[in-house]
């Protein structure tokens, strides 16, 4: 027991970021919030073509081919559209909590961002409590989506949001229970620090190194549906529910506010598939325990070459990318559930699992 | 004054205010966002004591559960649509529990922190315990009223369950659940056979080869 403690505090070591090498208090600053920008309004745009082309590809479309190559810069084309908008307040709707709503959804998911490490070094803060603290933004978040179906005036949008406020608590709690059971097993909350402890861990008893993944598929699996129903994404897309609520909490809503709205979803279909990348599938790594070319050991900055960073940061987001294709894919191919069998899902099958998988991970921790 | 300082008054200033707003708002919806305020400007406050941790957890719970249960409670409820009114009248009452309860709690800390030990704290001594220690803390030497406290909250969890079952009899009847037949067998869908047992005709562009 007191050999793991130890062994904990040593690894908890905060690792210094990229853009820590700069001198001066400023440039630094100034440095990690074009990172955090940049990489919050690039990589959803991304995400959003994927889905475009995937959708399409598997409805035997072609998806979008006019605006720029391939079709790629759609989504630009999309937002100046939204910008050129009218934006309408309906007059019976609550001015204020209407036009604020939309923000209140859209910072929380902008601050997801600040903790996520995108390869050795790439990222703005190494948090003691990076997890945590991910887990605590993306749960503000609803507060958004029930001012905006509330503040309408609209029975379809207060439907919508009464809809989204029950299934985002409700799936909060195996999406939290998940990650704390990766928390247990790399004994750190940190996010560089679980990335970094999956570098060295090996299956238990045995000599074979692995993800994360492989000891919790289990818990996995429960990360990844949670996380698709907290971003509330066909299949679990019932406070959207187009067939039923004509567009759930954001009927209201026009221009550059459902933009905003839908800016949140696409940000919050990244950094989910980010946090799923770090707790789950060794983050930067090429092969679990084998160290990157250009770096050693697989650790932090300053065992790697600008090679190795470069390569840390392309393989972090062709995962992203991979498991954003896994949700697209979800979506084209499962119906909507109906109201009470999401419900039914999360209570009776994903909570009961997620702590059973938290108690089998913990008794095997302290055993092996 | 230094930075620091100045980020805690306004914080301060921020949470107080909307403390304030909280309890004055006519609108009972605005009044629960004015909470979700407040309880993030304490997650503030906290944030400038160096108490990460506690700031996080006041997040995660009071503005990410506790606060989005209020609203959601309301808005099944009786929250009027937009911006019609819903308001307690009963002001003198709410003055005067507050006003008692913030003179029995500001006693208490004073009293069980001491007067002294305040002003002798500098900025420089400010910095939160690790998240480590407070585990450790947690699970080692205060393991047993941590036990106790999660046996209440089962308590109450099984309590409010036991609460909101529905006894058969009690609050009127349960609707049946309505049954959908749903199948790919075209003998479901095409037409029924009439009440003498005779097949119905079928006349022509009827078939159930239309419907894809």
């Amino acid at each position: 027991m007191m050999a793991s403690l130890t062994h904990a505090t040593t690894t908890v070591a905060q690792t210094v970021s990229l853009f820590d090498g700069f001198d001066g208090f400023v440039l630094p600053v100034i440095l990690k919030l074009v990172f955090v920008l940049a990489a919050f309004f690039v990589l959803p745009l991304v995400g959003g073509y994927l889905e475009h082309k995937v959708m399409g590809r598997m409805q035997h479309r072609r998806g979008p081919v006019e605006a720029g190559p391939f079709g790629s810069l759609q989504l630009v084309a999309d937002g100046i559209k939204f910008i050129q908008k009218e934006d309408l307040i309906p007059s019976a709707a609550d001015r204020w909590v209407f036009a604020i709503a939309p923000g209140v959804a859209l910072v929380p998911a902008m601050l997801v961002f600040l903790v996520i490490p995108f390869g050795p070094g790439v990222f703005a803060l190494d948090f003691e409590l990076g997890l945590f603290y991910a887990l605590a933004a993306i749960s503000v978040s609803v507060l958004g989506v029930l001012m905006g179906g509330w503040a309408s005036a609209n029975k379809f949008s207060l439907i919508g949001g009464l809809r989204a406020g029950a299934q985002l608590v409700a799936y909060e709690l195996p999406l939290i229970i998940a990650a704390i059971t990766v928390a247990v097993q790399a004994g750190t909350l940190s996010l560089v620090g679980i990335v970094e402890s999956q570098a060295t861990f090996q299956l238990f008893g045995t000599g074979i190194n692995v993800w994360f993944v492989f000891p919790q598929i289990v818990g996995f699996a429960i990360f990844f549906v949670a996380a698709m129903a907290e971003l509330s994404r066909p299949p679990f897309d019932m406070p959207i529910g187009d067939s039923e609520l004509v567009f759930g909490y954001m009927t209201e809503y026009t221009g550059i506010k459902y933009a905003m709205y839908m800016l949140t979803e696409y940000a919050g279909m990244i950094s989910m598939s980010a946090l799923m990348v770090v707790l789950y599938l060794g983050g930067w790594q090429l092969l679990p325990g084998v160290p990157l070319p250009g770096c050693e050991a697989g650790g932090g900055l300053f065992d790697c070459s600008p090679t190795g960073i470069a390569l840390g940061v392309a393989i972090t987001i062709a995962k992203i990318m991979a498991l954003v294709f896994l949700m697209v894919w979800a979506r084209v191919a499962y119906p909507r559930l109906r109201e009470d069998q999401l419900q039914r899902v999360c209570w009776l099958v994903l909570v009961p699992l997620s702590l059973a998988n938290l108690a089998v991970v913990t008794i095997a921790k302290v055993v092996f | 004054m230094t930075g620091h300082d100045v980020i805690f008054v306004l914080v301060g200033l921020l949470t107080a205010s909307a403390a304030i707003l909280t309890v004055t708002s006519k609108n009972l919806v605005h009044a629960a966002l004015f909470l979700a305020v407040t309880l993030a400007g304490v997650a503030g406050v906290f944030l400038t004591l160096a108490a990460d941790f506690l700031a996080l957890v006041q997040l995660l719970v009071y503005v990410g559960a506790v606060a989005v249960l209020f609203l959601f409670g309301l808005m099944l409820t009786r929250a009027p649509i937009g911006r019609e009114a819903l308001d307690n009248q009963k002001r003198g009452l709410a003055i005067a529990v507050s006003g008692g309860l913030f003179v029995l709690l500001s006693t208490l800390i004073i009293g069980a922190v001491g007067s002294g030990a305040l002003g002798e704290t500098s900025v420089a001594e400010v910095a939160g315990p690790r998240i480590e220690d407070i585990g450790i803390a947690t699970f080692a030497e205060w393991v047993l009223p941590f036990e106790v406290l999660s046996m209440l909250l089962l308590a109450a969890l099984i309590g409010a369950i036991v609460l909101a079952r529905p006894e058969s009899g009690e609050s009127g009847e349960e609707a049946e659940v309505t049954r959908i037949e749903m199948g790919d067998a075209p003998s479901s869908e095409g037409p029924q056979p009439l009440p003498d047992g005779s097949a119905p005709e079928l006349t022509s562009g009827q078939g159930t080869e239309g419907s894809s």
